[in-house]
């Protein structure tokens, strides 16, 4: 549940708190009801990973993972993952080790300007748990709600082609 | 020898990307940020009357809403507005006075202690505006003649057409395009204690952004440092300084802040775009299909304001050899923001009305429309009167046609088929200017070893920081993970804008130009040692090798760089390279080149257009990392079908007002549109461009794209498409 307190702000709704898992970390956090998640991650906390390309939920930019499952943060209010367990870009890579995605996006050059590409891997992430994705098709299909302006697509493909395997062993991010 | 110029490496910022540590402009941290949302007008011509700002300043959290009204100083004259990449006319001054130029112009900036109150107040910003008559329409605005150089008309282009024996005459439209890159425009100005100012600015030039506020706002040398180590895409859009980064300066001066502004998606479309043009293709030939006429005729839009021009037309009197040529260009001034150069500006749009129109040259003649384009090849740029300094573009002809297997073309239109799917098969030639700008670059060897590289260019994903840690480290005979290479900062040494695919060509020639001069310095040092083991050598005669100057004639006798830098007495080592386009070039005409092969599938019920395989053959000298350059083309591949396909910024005349602002009404390409995408460089050796050899990628991958596409529709379909996007409307 989540709780209210007083702010600074004179006139303003209180603030909430709310605890939940950030890339493994127990955290304990007040914010505004009109914060959304993905604002909460780039503003408050400083994990400007999570990319902010349209605030609209309509390039993926800003894909995380809740529970496993991908999502838009753009379109969250954070007061409603009060008790989740979220997963950043910043929290893919294991005691300094890349993800099997991550690694293979460089080997492919996945990316060029690098701004989709957290909300990609993410993405790809989110595709490898959902158990789905078994031909160069269906992946493109269930990876077209990321946008990449660069047009990187060929080399994204082949870099989630290349990693799903080792994703599926890996269970869960 | 340590070779890293050909090899296809992995980015140097690889890790950085896909960690999310990357940080672009609008992302660096400041205490006691403030930030900014811009309030944009909603008609798009009249006066302001009144501003009611006092519903937003009566929000929490609100410091101050800046209008034309209590801004701080700025500068009256245009010439302090004109920048690296400024159109002819008076550029656009944002909260300069109360008059409204355009739909969605920038009217005033709340400022707020959190994001959401900036926001918030910013919807309750009011404006009474006294209206006045606008006008959007290209086609209902009297056009006038650009402020273009165009080559002068050669023979006699009308005379030819009229008693040619094969003509085509047609006319094709091509919309407003929005760049649109992931990366919002962003600003992050730090107000430092001294009064000073660090500009984090999303730019393709640090350097531009720099001496742009500084010209507007009165700023003196070392009053700020414009800062762009990371930049999520661009394509054009950073190459004039944009709204976001003039406001966030004048409010962090106003209010002795540090501020950001970050502009919405929806804000994207509130400044520059590719105009939409319309043009006139007359094409004169014999029975096979030689030319004897072309006459290409240019309409583009520009804004009231200043006069965008671009090179549309002329590749029209290079791409291939004709005697009569005449090219045309005007303007229809209206009530819009200025153009911007996007993409291969220009030839994008050229050439995919000429490519088009040599596709309906060669079913008129009956020849193979790769056999047609061999038969009209030039070596000589005619428009300039002089040769190409290398122009593989039959190599592209024959290594794409080969791979796409052409030669089974039936030339039939409807002549392929899968079930309810029309398969067609198109092709087109591509070009792109090979250009070289000054530039310049310092190297600095430090005492353990390791070499910096740097210049005030930019990487707006297109790989700078990659190739040019290769061309260093090749250079100086190490290791790439003993090079960094810096860039995007105005304390390092001036680079011309990062655009027009001249950044390998001019940075990386002042990158290899200082690291040859690095090793002079090296060699110098070591010789003021009279018992140096390299006594008597000159720069010729020595070679970088594992970290060492050895001679080449007698490698064991070698310094390691430590013990050249430890011998100077100074902890390191420099030399600077203000690079130049040598004089040989000028008898040369330069440029890179294309041929793409595509194949279509149209569903015959639903006219739905699936680009299923294309084939891009490029020819662009020496590519300098083939996995950064191949990606840079399979990215204007994917902008081409875009083109061709989907992009179409729409306009409201009534409004005078764009319509279609966001991801989900302006489509772009997503990741079940594209298919199979194959990209061949061909060999190409150019010592005249520069000397690298190498003439850049960025541009070229997307010309001819979209003409190749309208080709495969036609002979997919047999229907002729002459307006851009082919949307299913057009094909049903």
């Amino acid at each position: 549940m989540s709780a209210t307190s007083p702010t600074a702000g004179a006139g303003l709704p209180a603030a909430h708190s709310i605890s939940l898992t950030l890339n493994g970390q127990p955290r304990r956090l007040e914010v505004q009801p009109w914060t959304t998640l993905l604002d909460l991650l780039r503003e408050q906390l400083q994990l400007t990973g999570s990319k902010k390309g349209c605030d609209h939920g309509q390039c993926g930019a800003c894909t995380v993972l809740v529970n496993g499952k991908r999502i838009n943060a753009c379109l969250s209010l954070a007061v409603m993952q009060d008790g989740a367990e979220i997963t950043t870009v910043e929290g893919l890579a294991e005691d300094g080790r890349l993800h099997p995605l991550q690694q293979a996006f460089i080997e492919r050059d996945a990316f060029q300007c690098g701004y989709c590409t957290s909300g990609q891997l993410c993405s790809a992430v989110g595709l490898a748990n959902e158990g789905r994705a078994h031909s160069r098709d269906e992946i493109r299909e269930l990876m077209s709600g990321n946008l990449c302006r660069c047009g990187a697509y060929t080399n994204i493909l082949a870099a989630i082609e290349d990693a799903l395997p080792a994703c599926r062993e890996g269970g869960r991010s | 020898m340590t070779a890293h110029i050909g090899k296809p490496l992995d980015r140097v910022d690889g890790p950085l990307k896909v960690t999310g540590q990357a940080q672009y402009a609008g992302e660096f941290a400041v205490p006691g940020l403030t930030y900014g949302v811009a309030v944009n007008s909603t008609l798009a011509k009249g006066r302001i009357l009144a501003l009611d700002v006092d519903a937003a300043k009566a929000v929490p959290g609100v410091v101050d809403v800046l209008s034309h009204l209590n801004r701080p100083r700025m500068a009256a004259y245009d010439e302090s507005y004109t920048d690296m990449d400024s159109a002819d006319g008076a550029p656009f001054r944002p909260l300069f006075n109360d008059r409204v130029l355009y739909s969605g112009q920038p009217l005033a900036l709340v400022v707020a202690e959190t994001f959401e109150a900036a926001r918030y107040a910013a919807t309750l910003v009011g404006v009474r505006y006294a209206q006045e008559p606008h006008q959007t329409d290209i086609h209902r605005q009297a056009p006038h003649d650009a402020p273009a150089e165009l080559p002068k008309p050669r023979g006699d282009a009308d005379e030819a057409f009229a008693r040619a024996a094969v003509k085509v005459e047609a006319a094709y439209s091509s919309p407003v395009e929005h760049h649109n890159p992931m990366e919002p425009h962003a600003s992050t100005v730090v107000y430092q204690p001294d009064g000073g100012l660090t500009i984090y600015d999303k730019t393709q030039s640090a350097v531009n952004t720099l001496e742009f506020v500084s010209h507007i706002f009165g700023l003196a040398d070392g009053d700020a440092r414009v800062l762009s180590p990371f930049v999520g895409g661009a394509f054009g859009s950073g190459l004039r300084p944009q709204y976001q980064v003039v406001l966030a300066v004048m409010a962090a001066l106003h209010l002795k802040r540090s501020v950001r502004v970050t502009l919405t998606r929806q804000q994207m479309f509130t400044f520059g775009h590719r105009p939409q043009t319309l043009q006139r293709l007359k094409l004169g030939a014999d029975q096979k299909g030689h030319l004897e006429a072309v006459i290409h005729e240019v309409l583009g839009e520009t804004s009231r304001f200043e006069d965008f021009t671009e090179h549309v037309a002329e590749w029209s009197g290079a791409l291939y050899h004709c005697d009569n040529v005449r090219l045309a260009y005007q303007l229809a001034a209206l009530d819009v923001y200025t153009p911007l150069d996007m993409r291969a500006p220009g030839a994008v749009l050229g050439i995919y009305a000429l490519e088009c129109a040599l596709d309906e040259l060669a079913v008129a003649t009956g020849v193979d429309p790769v056999q047609l384009r061999i038969d009209n090849f030039s070596p000589v740029n005619q428009n300039e009167g002089k040769p190409y300094s290398s122009k593989q573009l039959l190599a592209c002809y024959q290594q794409g046609a080969e791979r796409f297997g052409w030669s089974q073309r039936n030339p039939q239109p409807r002549s392929m088929r899968e079930g309810h799917q029309l398969i067609g098969w198109g092709m087109a030639s591509g070009a792109w200017e090979a250009m070289l700008m000054p530039a310049s670059a310092k190297a600095t060897l430090a005492i353990d070893g390791s070499l910096v590289v740097a210049s005030a260019t930019a990487d707006i994903g297109t790989g700078t920081y990659t190739v040019m840690t290769q061309i260093a480290g090749e250079t100086l005979g190490l290791p790439m993970d003993k090079v960094t290479f810096k860039l995007g900062d105005t304390s390092l040494p001036k680079a011309p804008l990062e655009g027009g695919s001249f950044t390998v060509s001019s940075v990386g020639t002042a990158v290899q130009q200082a690291c040859q001069a690095l090793i002079k310095t090296l060699l110098e040092t070591a010789q003021k040692d009279d018992d140096s083991p390299l006594a008597g050598a000159t720069p010729d005669d020595v070679e970088c090798v594992d970290g060492c100057l050895r001679l080449k004639a007698d490698p064991a006798r070698s310094l390691t760089f430590t013990d050249i830098v430890r011998q100077s007495g100074s902890p390191s080592l420099e030399a600077q390279a203000d690079a130049k386009p040598e004089a040989e070039r000028d008898k040369y005409a330069t440029g890179s080149h294309a041929a793409v092969f595509v194949e279509v599938k149209v569903d015959e019920a639903l006219g739905t257009v699936q680009v299923s395989r294309v084939v891009s053959a490029i020819a662009a000298g020496r590519v300098v990392n083939p996995k950064t350059a191949e990606n840079q083309i399979l990215g204007g591949v994917v902008w081409g079908i875009g083109m061709a396909l989907q992009e179409e910024t729409q306009l409201d005349h009534h409004l005078g007002r764009f319509m279609n602002h966001s991801l989900a009404e302006y489509h772009i390409p997503v990741q079940a549109d594209i298919q199979d995408l194959q990209v061949i460089f061909v060999e190409e050796h150019d010592r005249i461009v520069n000397p690298l050899g190498s003439k850049g990628v960025g541009e070229i991958g997307i010309v001819g794209v979209a003409a190749a596409i309208a080709n495969a529709v036609y002979h997919a379909t047999g229907k002729r498409v002459r307006d851009l996007p082919i949307t299913l409307d057009k094909l049903l």
